[in-house]
């Protein structure tokens, strides 16, 4: 049997890969969707912070012995105090200026958290290898698909839809929510908004490195493997709609099959076909797929 | 009118001190190359440190004239490479140009140098244009080229029976010539091109290129990429199982890559290089002296940088001059013999030397760190590169 010319078995293997990409660009574009949702922040310092997800993985398992099952709480919980201090210096400075500024300060940073990494460790990479519990491939008939790799769309998806929940459907979120639209009558209700946009910016960097340790087995781990990412994710959430959560997942997912299939068909565009979309998307709703129309 | 004649008088004025500049002034080294993205570890910083060594190795004077080395960062722009390369020639008077990675930088290059009459030797670039279609009288290709990388690699691997080949290429200039040159040699030897997928710089995923690869059912994956994209590419290849079934080939690999990798990844690998650190004494001499500053163990490139620019101030001494076509014609009459390699510069500009094939060791017969590679063949220059009949370049038309 043949799909499109292709054999059905090649054509199954691919939407899987694109599946297991989409959860990648799923997990980043849902940090940045937050921060930007709750906190207005285009927050270009994403790609950076993924890969320091990625080196803190690497450097607790190489230098410090700490296995890859504990890095996986461990490095996304450091990440995200980073994040907390990040946003507590600089930021909170910022929210009442043009989104611009925000910007340029995480492209700032960015920036020089990748140049302290490629000044430390080089441009070549580390290997970081497959946990010996997922090491190994399964196969499905149509491919064979590496443990690991599915390990990584299942956690993906608990993750997303995890925190959907926890932002549409509980309390905390209620209060998240209500905090962006009008901080000053939340905070009279006597909650405390500016700790809450701290953890909320904490929580959006720890996820960005809770998708570097993901990717560190698969693959090098690598100063600039963040910028080389960042620019697709932009897209992503820009498509999915700024600021809409659901939308960012779905997006990416959608975004990951769409690209695999590229893949097979015209393999010259694949990293091209992503922002095609986003063009074609912005023409016909410009507040994206999910987003409201202001 | 007064302003007109203070504008010529400047003129006339800068132009007398760069002339004189050019003939007791510092003899001035220029080095460009990628020092800070992805090709910065296989050249970069540590390269332009190898020629500083070889100005002080020299004496730090030639002619009776101090040595200076310059170096910058093309951050692999062919526009920032040779608007440097002009400036330098233009204001600072230098005597010579050496290009590091990335071979559209070094394709730029060699027009302003050939425009500015200097001498250009490159180093890390691969394409093989540089002295084939595009050669002039001022470049020199000091190290290796993307036909010697495909002729060596390529003809071991034909003729050990490994007939049908796939390759996965990068898609830009390097990636495209790198696997014509391949493709030519794998054909030439009886060999057949099952298929080729192309993708993008700097890709961040090869497990849906290796997919296609691996239902090729060829016998050989031909790596046509480099640095990152090797890395990833040749770590995918290993988690989706595609090295049970194929045989992967790594056309540009460099020491670096297998590090980085680490020899359970790159076990079995064979690739093509212009030099490797423990090849005899001398090489291990001059990797000692690198280690003890790096912490790691050089790249042939790094070696070549050395070699080169030790080899260019001996040509400036012997001609008695930093003239760019007296220095020329001197390098191309020298035969060179260092640790980095034996070889002559033809007329086209090719440095025609020895180039090895090696096979990367696995883990147990590793006994010291950065033991990677054993040696399988060693290929005499002129099988290895663009022969005179098999050449575009001007210089050879009768």
């Amino acid at each position: 049997m043949e799909i499109f010319g292709i054999p059905h078995q090649a054509f199954l293997g691919q939407l899987l890969l694109g599946l297991v990409n989409g959860a990648f660009y799923a997990l980043l574009s849902l940090g940045l969707a937050v921060i930007f949702g709750l906190l207005g922040i285009v927050n270009f310092a994403h790609g950076a912070l993924y890969m320091l997800g990625a080196f803190a993985a690497w450097i607790m398992l190489d230098k410090l012995g700490i296995n890859y099952w504990v890095a996986l709480v461990l490095a996304p919980l450091t990440v995200g105090a980073l994040g907390v201090v990040i946003e507590r210096l600089f930021l909170k400075h910022l929210y009442k200026l043009d989104p611009l500024y925000g910007l340029l300060l995480t492209f700032g940073l960015a920036l020089i958290a990748e140049g302290i990494f490629r000044e430390l460790y080089g441009v070549s990479g580390q290997n970081y290898n497959v946990p010996e519990l997922l090491s190994g491939a399964t196969n499905l008939g149509f491919m064979t698909l590496p443990n690991y790799r599915a390990w990584v769309v299942l956690v993906s998806l608990v993750v997303c839809l995890g925190t959907w929940f926890l932002i549409e459907k509980t309390r905390l979120g209620a209060y998240l929510r209500a905090g962006t639209e009008n901080a000053a009558l939340v905070q009279a209700f006597g909650i405390n908004v500016p700790m809450m946009v701290m953890l909320t910016y904490g929580a959006g960097a720890a996820l960005a490195a809770l998708a570097g340790v993901l990717a560190a087995p698969i693959i090098q781990v690598n100063p600039l493997m963040g910028s080389n990412l960042i620019i697709v994710v932009f897209a992503v959430v820009v498509i999915g709609g700024m600021g809409s959560i659901l939308g960012s997942v779905i997006t990416g997912l959608g975004l990951g099959l769409i690209e695999g299939m590229t893949r097979v068909f015209y393999p010259e565009a694949s990293n091209i076909v992503v922002f095609v979309i986003m063009v074609i998307v912005l023409m016909v709703r410009p507040a994206g797929l999910f987003g409201k129309e202001a | 009118m007064k302003l007109k004649s203070l504008v010529i008088a400047l003129a006339v004025g800068l132009g007398a001190v760069s002339a004189f500049a050019q003939a007791s002034g510092p003899v001035k080294i220029g080095f460009i190359t990628d020092m800070s993205s992805l090709y910065a570890d296989i050249d970069g910083p540590a390269g332009g440190e190898m020629i500083k060594w070889a100005a002080q190795d020299f004496g730090g004077k030639v002619l009776g004239r101090p040595i200076e080395v310059l170096t910058a960062d093309h951050q692999n722009k062919a526009d920032v490479a040779s608007s440097k390369a002009r400036e330098w020639i233009d204001k600072d008077g230098l005597s010579v140009l050496i290009g590091g990675t990335n071979s559209g930088t070094s394709l730029a290059m060699a027009k302003v140098a050939a425009e500015k009459k200097r001498p250009f030797i490159s180093i890390g670039a691969g394409s093989a244009r540089l002295t084939n279609e595009d050669c002039t009288p001022y470049t020199v290709h000091y190290a290796y080229d993307t036909v010697a990388l495909a002729k060596v690699a390529g003809t071991a691997l034909v003729k050990a029976g490994n007939k049908s080949w796939y390759f996965l290429t990068a898609d830009y200039a390097f990636g495209h010539s790198l696997e014509g040159d391949a493709a030519t040699v794998v054909k030439a030897n009886g060999g057949t091109v099952a298929g080729t997928v192309r993708h993008p710089l700097n890709a961040s995923d090869f497990s849906a290129f290796l997919l296609q690869a691996q239902s090729s059912k060829a016998q050989i994956l031909g790596l046509a990429n480099a640095g990152g994209d090797f890395t990833n590419a040749m770590k995918a290849a290993k988690e989706f199982g595609i090295t049970k079934s194929m045989k992967v080939a790594g056309l540009l690999v460099f020491i670096n890559d297998v590090h980085s990798l680490g020899l359970a990844n790159t076990e079995g690998l064979q690739l093509a290089d212009s030099w490797y650190w423990n090849q005899d004494d001398a090489s291990r001499k001059f990797s000692k002296r690198f280690f003890d500053k790096y912490k790691r163990m050089p790249s042939s490139l790094q070696a070549a940088d050395y070699s080169a620019a030790a080899n260019y101030l001996k040509a400036v001494q012997t001609a008695g001059t930093t003239d760019a076509d007296k220095v020329m014609s001197t390098l191309k009459t020298m035969k060179f013999d260092d640790f980095y390699s034996k070889g002559q510069i033809r007329t086209d500009g090719r440095m025609v030397h020895d180039m090895y094939l090696y096979q990367v060791k696995g883990a147990k017969e590793s006994s010291t760190p950065w033991d990677y590679y054993k040696m399988v063949a060693k290929v005499p220059g002129e099988q290895a590169f663009t022969t005179v009949a098999e050449s575009k370049c001007s210089v050879f038309k009768k």
